[in-house]
């Protein structure tokens, strides 16, 4: 196998500019939120993190993402040690233990366990020759996301174990999935149901019947939902401008600097503004695909394809359950929201993007 | 572990496509859902957003003062909190969360359900006023559960403060909640929560005493603090108002009449202001002011003594000998019979084959041979048992609703009753049968079905006494400034003129009663004051049924209305003793607000004047006499 010498021209600098447009629009937004409270110093911090994320998406862009799968192994024993460490000694906000302490910072694990995953089923996946996955493999995907999953879960953090699930899904589909396949593992999921529904804690059930039955009561469980559609609904087309959104100052949209940020932004800069971000996170998954269409093998096409799900997914279930398309999970935008751990892993899945891009031209 | 990294061009073909386009399409619906909000429902949102950031807290205007004659305070107001719910931005609130409050503010949580789904057809931007009288332990909860209710509002109000307590409580009257009657007929001046007069002077002078509430327009987070003010409309507070209340007199009568059950009014006929006026028992409108509980509000409800009912003006009771005078008036100014008529009584009469007891029958004597002047001196029931047959129902029924018996007076009070003067006519429409003869010996002394108010007798003897000018009692002060925005009444006179002679008769009969030896008023006998009156005891059920059941508890109301001086009087007093069992328990009372009336017209003079006025009092014996020397007819 013959490589061609990577020249710089070949990064993917679009990708990148999308991506630190999005990024800077967050950046201008969590600002505008939190310049009048304690959080004053949140978008400084956000910066650094995306400076850092871009450095660490181009340093990760010129290694060879197969060596970087086949450290996989590797990568997910650290990774479910690291999340039961977060179990024992975790840092904890609001009775969630999602962060571990790390040289001054926290650093919250699942948000990087996704990468794992995402590493872990381009390499079960990559050397498939038949038309569909077997039982072994779909065995194999279930340990892969299933095992972070429950301990994600018991953080308990609901929101990003669920984000595990596109990424595998997308594998799946990718390699082919037989319908008798998919009728076993409904019916397995199906059964699974009220033992799931059991395990649930009271708010999130909660969360589940308001979103079924919206407006019950607007100060209670469905106040969030309520608040955040007022706060679109009444940007308007252009919005109320930068600063001027009362929803998110006067503190009627809960985080609005992290979770609901689109809620907040979409108030301020109104339909137009949503339209543009929306417009250039569309741009970004379809620059994503169009990498993953044109990567060099399977294992290329697999890792992009699954980072892209897991973009997708969490725009479209943040997004959407902004104005009460689905119920509120704790999922951040991607980009967007305020947090470390998010925006770095972002940055390192488009890293790996990157990397399967500049390697698209072999022989 | 071994990887293998197979090229595979043809790998996922169609798939990622496929990706693009569902991408695609999610992304539009997404931006669909946000058209509908931002563009479609855009007007309907962004006045929720201000209604969730804009909150409206009124300003309550706080109620006039009430005033005695002098200016001295009646009625008075005291800074308080109340704590409110807002409802601008929450349609609903749950259960759960009425009883945290319920619980927090230490109300009632099924009574607060009550009252929220009362309210749920009131519009949002009026709040709920859910506690007066908030504590600082309230305003703390308030304040420190604002994440969870953010709802709530403490406000200062200015709460209505009665220093008089029980004191001319039923007078002055209450505050409470509008009605929804009350709003219905006047939406203009109420709203829902309104503090309203209930009752009494509050209720009737209600539309000056109110003032008009103000607003204050603020803006609030989401845990409802205040973060800034938008603009404040200032309430502008009610007037205050002035009575002709002397509260002097008033406290005088409230003494004298002590815990007793009963009613004093005392009022000047020249006039018609009424001075000072009792209802006892009482109850103390300051547990309105703040919302009274039930318990207590039932309490007073089921008190057999009334304590919320003001006795002065809705006590109908018969008057027993007080009435005697009517008839006496009936008989001489019809010339039916002379001042000289003369009776014999033997301590009882028989007519129409009825034996009628005189009330001296129990002491074994009549009052032997006696006129009209010792008649009503010494109230022999003889002597009108006979007047009563001579002179006839219809004519007494005629004298006694002349002059001002058996319908209201007008006072400016709510509530007044009328009283009843009985006549065949009355009987023939409400028992559908002809008149007993022998009713009319009962009603001849004030008995039977004879019905009167304390107030009617004395606004009836102070316009005998005023020689046939009967003017309407009211409480408003005439100069009152605020007459302009209060119908006040007008001082209307009624006049129905009666003969010298039978005024002459009248009044120095009145006058024997208290100062003659042997008159049945002596007790409101007071050196250096002309005071002329009638005693009444009057039968609560008939005396027979008294003897048969021995019991106690159905003692005679005691009556006696007196005025001084007896030649155009300046004072008439009014005192009722109810079960006070002989009149002489009542005319002590009359005396005594007589008396602090004049002593404090007259500052008190040295010692050597007051035993100068003495001297003439006793040298002149008779009060015309002595009244003429003073007084200009």
């Amino acid at each position: 196998m013959i490589r061609k010498v990577l020249n710089f021209h070949d990064t993917d600098w679009l990708l990148l500019a999308i991506a630190v447009a999005i990024a800077a629009i967050g950046v201008v937004e969590i600002y505008s939120t939190t310049a009048h409270s304690v959080l004053a110093a949140e978008y400084k911090s956000q910066i650094k993190w995306i400076l850092l994320g871009c450095v660490a998406a181009l340093v990760i862009s010129r290694i060879d993402y197969h060596a970087i799968i086949e450290r996989v192994p590797w990568f997910f024993v650290i990774g479910i040690i690291a999340l039961a460490g977060v179990l024992v000694s975790g840092h904890s906000i609001n009775k969630a233990r999602r962060w571990l302490s790390l040289g001054g910072t926290t650093l919250q694990v699942s948000e990087l366990v996704k990468l794992v995953i995402i590493l872990g089923v381009a390499a079960i996946l990559a050397d498939k020759r038949g038309k569909s996955v077997t039982w072994k493999d779909l065995v194999k995907l279930g340990i892969l996301a299933g095992v972070p999953a429950v301990l994600v879960i018991l953080e308990p953090d609901l929101g990003t174990a669920l984000t595990f699930f596109p990424i595998v899904v997308a594998g799946a589909f990718l390699i082919g999935v037989q319908l008798r396949q998919i009728a076993v593992l409904a019916l397995l999921g199906f059964l699974m149901l009220p033992v799931a529904w059991h395990f649930t804690k009271p708010y999130q059930r909660e969360r589940v019947m308001t979103f079924i039955h919206p407006t019950q009561d607007t100060r209670g469980s469905s106040y969030q939902a309520t608040q955040s559609k007022i706060a679109i609904g009444s940007g308007g087309f252009w919005g109320k401008g930068i600063g001027n959104g009362t929803q998110s100052r006067l503190g009627f949209i809960p985080v609005s600097h992290a979770d609901f940020i689109f809620a907040a932004f979409s108030e301020e800069q109104g339909f137009a503004g949503t339209l543009f971000v929306m417009l250039l996170y569309f741009a970004l998954l379809l620059r994503l695909l169009d990498g993953a269409q044109m990567a060099g093998d399977r294992a290329g096409t697999l890792l992009v394809v699954c980072f892209a799900s897991l973009l997708f997914f969490q725009i479209f279930v943040n997004v959407g359950m902004m104005i009460g398309f689905l119920p509120i999970t704790g999922i951040p935008l991607p980009l967007m929201s305020q947090g470390g751990s998010s925006v770095l892993s972002t940055f390192l899945g488009l890293g790996l993007a990157m990397s399967v891009n500049m390697r698209r031209l072999v022989n | 572990m071994q990887f293998h990294f197979p090229q595979d061009d043809r790998f996922a073909g169609w798939k990622i496509p496929f990706l693009q386009y569902s991408i695609a399409a999610a992304f539009a619906v997404l931006l669909i859902g946000y058209w509908r909000l931002q563009i479609g429902q855009h007007n309907l949102y962004l006045d929720q957003a201000e209604r969730n950031r804009i909150r409206n807290l009124p300003i309550i205007a706080p109620r006039g003062r009430i005033l005695d004659r002098n200016g001295k305070v009646l009625v008075d107001n005291t800074p308080a909190f109340s704590v409110l719910l807002m409802r601008e931005n929450s349609a609903a609130v749950s259960p759960e969360r009425l009883e945290g409050m319920a619980r927090g503010l230490q109300i009632d949580p099924e009574e607060l359900k009550q009252q929220v789904a009362d309210a749920a057809l009131l519009p949002h931007f009026q709040p709920l006023l859910l506690k007066q009288s908030a504590t600082i332990e309230d305003a703390a909860f308030v304040e420190s559960h604002q994440t969870e209710y953010p709802e709530l509002a403490v406000i200062q109000v200015q709460q209505r403060l009665y220093p008089l307590h029980t004191a001319m409580a039923p007078v002055l009257g209450y505050v409470g909640e509008v009605s929804e009657d009350m709003i219905a007929k006047d939406e203009t001046h109420y709203k829902p929560g309104d503090q309203v007069g209930k009752f009494g002077i509050e209720r009737a002078y209600d539309a000056a005493l109110s003032g008009r509430d103000g607003m204050r327009r603020v803006i609030v987070n989401s845990r409802g603090q205040e973060v800034g003010s938008m603009n404040t409309i200032n309430a502008s507070p009610g007037n205050d108002f002035r009575l002709t209340i002397d509260l002097d007199v008033q406290m005088a009568a409230e003494t004298a009449l002590g815990d007793r059950e009963g009613a004093v009014v005392a009022f000047d006929p020249r006039t018609g202001e009424v001075l000072a006026m009792v209802s006892h028992p009482s109850f103390d409108p300051n547990e309105f002011a703040k919302r009274i509980d039930k318990a207590t509000w039932q309490h007073l409800m089921d008190d057999p003594a009334k304590p919320m009912m003001n006795k002065a003006i809705q006590a109908q009771l018969a008057p027993g000998s007080v009435f005697k005078i009517f008839t006496a008036t009936a008989g001489l100014e019809t010339g039916e019979i002379k001042p000289e008529f003369t009776v014999y009584c033997p301590g009882a009469v028989t007519i129409y084959g009825h034996t009628y007891h005189d009330w001296t029958f129990d002491k074994g004597h009549g009052h032997g041979s006696v006129d009209m002047h010792n008649a009503i001196v010494h109230s022999c029931d003889v002597y009108f048992y006979t007047l009563g047959k001579i002179i006839g129902i219809d004519k007494i029924a005629y004298f006694a609703k002349s002059m001002g018996l058996g319908a209201r007076t007008g006072i400016d009070l709510p509530g007044e009753s009328s009283g009843l003067i009985p006549s065949p006519e009355w009987v023939e429409a409400a028992f559908k049968r002809q008149w007993w003869a022998g009713e009319t010996m009962s009603v001849a002394i004030g008995q039977g079905a004879v019905e009167v108010t304390p107030l009617q007798l004395a606004y009836a003897y102070g316009g005998i006494a005023s020689g046939g000018v009967f003017r309407r009692p009211h409480l408003a002060f005439p100069t009152e400034p605020n007459s302009l925005h209060v119908s006040l009444p007008q001082n209307t006179e009624h006049r129905f003129p009666l003969k010298e002679q039978t005024l002459d008769t009248l009044l120095k009969g009145l006058w024997g009663v208290v100062n003659e030896g042997g008159g049945t008023g002596a007790g409101a006998r007071c050196p250096g004051l002309e005071i002329g009156g009638k005693t009444g005891t009057a039968q609560v059920v008939s005396a027979e049924l008294q003897k048969s059941a021995h019991k106690s508890n159905f003692n005679n109301n005691a009556w006696f209305v007196g005025f001084s001086p007896v030649n155009e009087p300046n004072i008439v007093v009014a005192a009722l003793v109810m079960q006070g069992g002989h009149s002489a328990v009542a005319s002590p009372i009359a005396k005594e607000v007589i008396k602090t009336y004049f002593d404090k017209k007259n500052p008190v003079k040295s010692p050597a004047q007051q035993a100068q006025a003495k001297l003439v009092s006793q040298v002149t014996g008779n009060p015309r006499d002595a009244a003429g020397k003073t007084e200009h007819r």
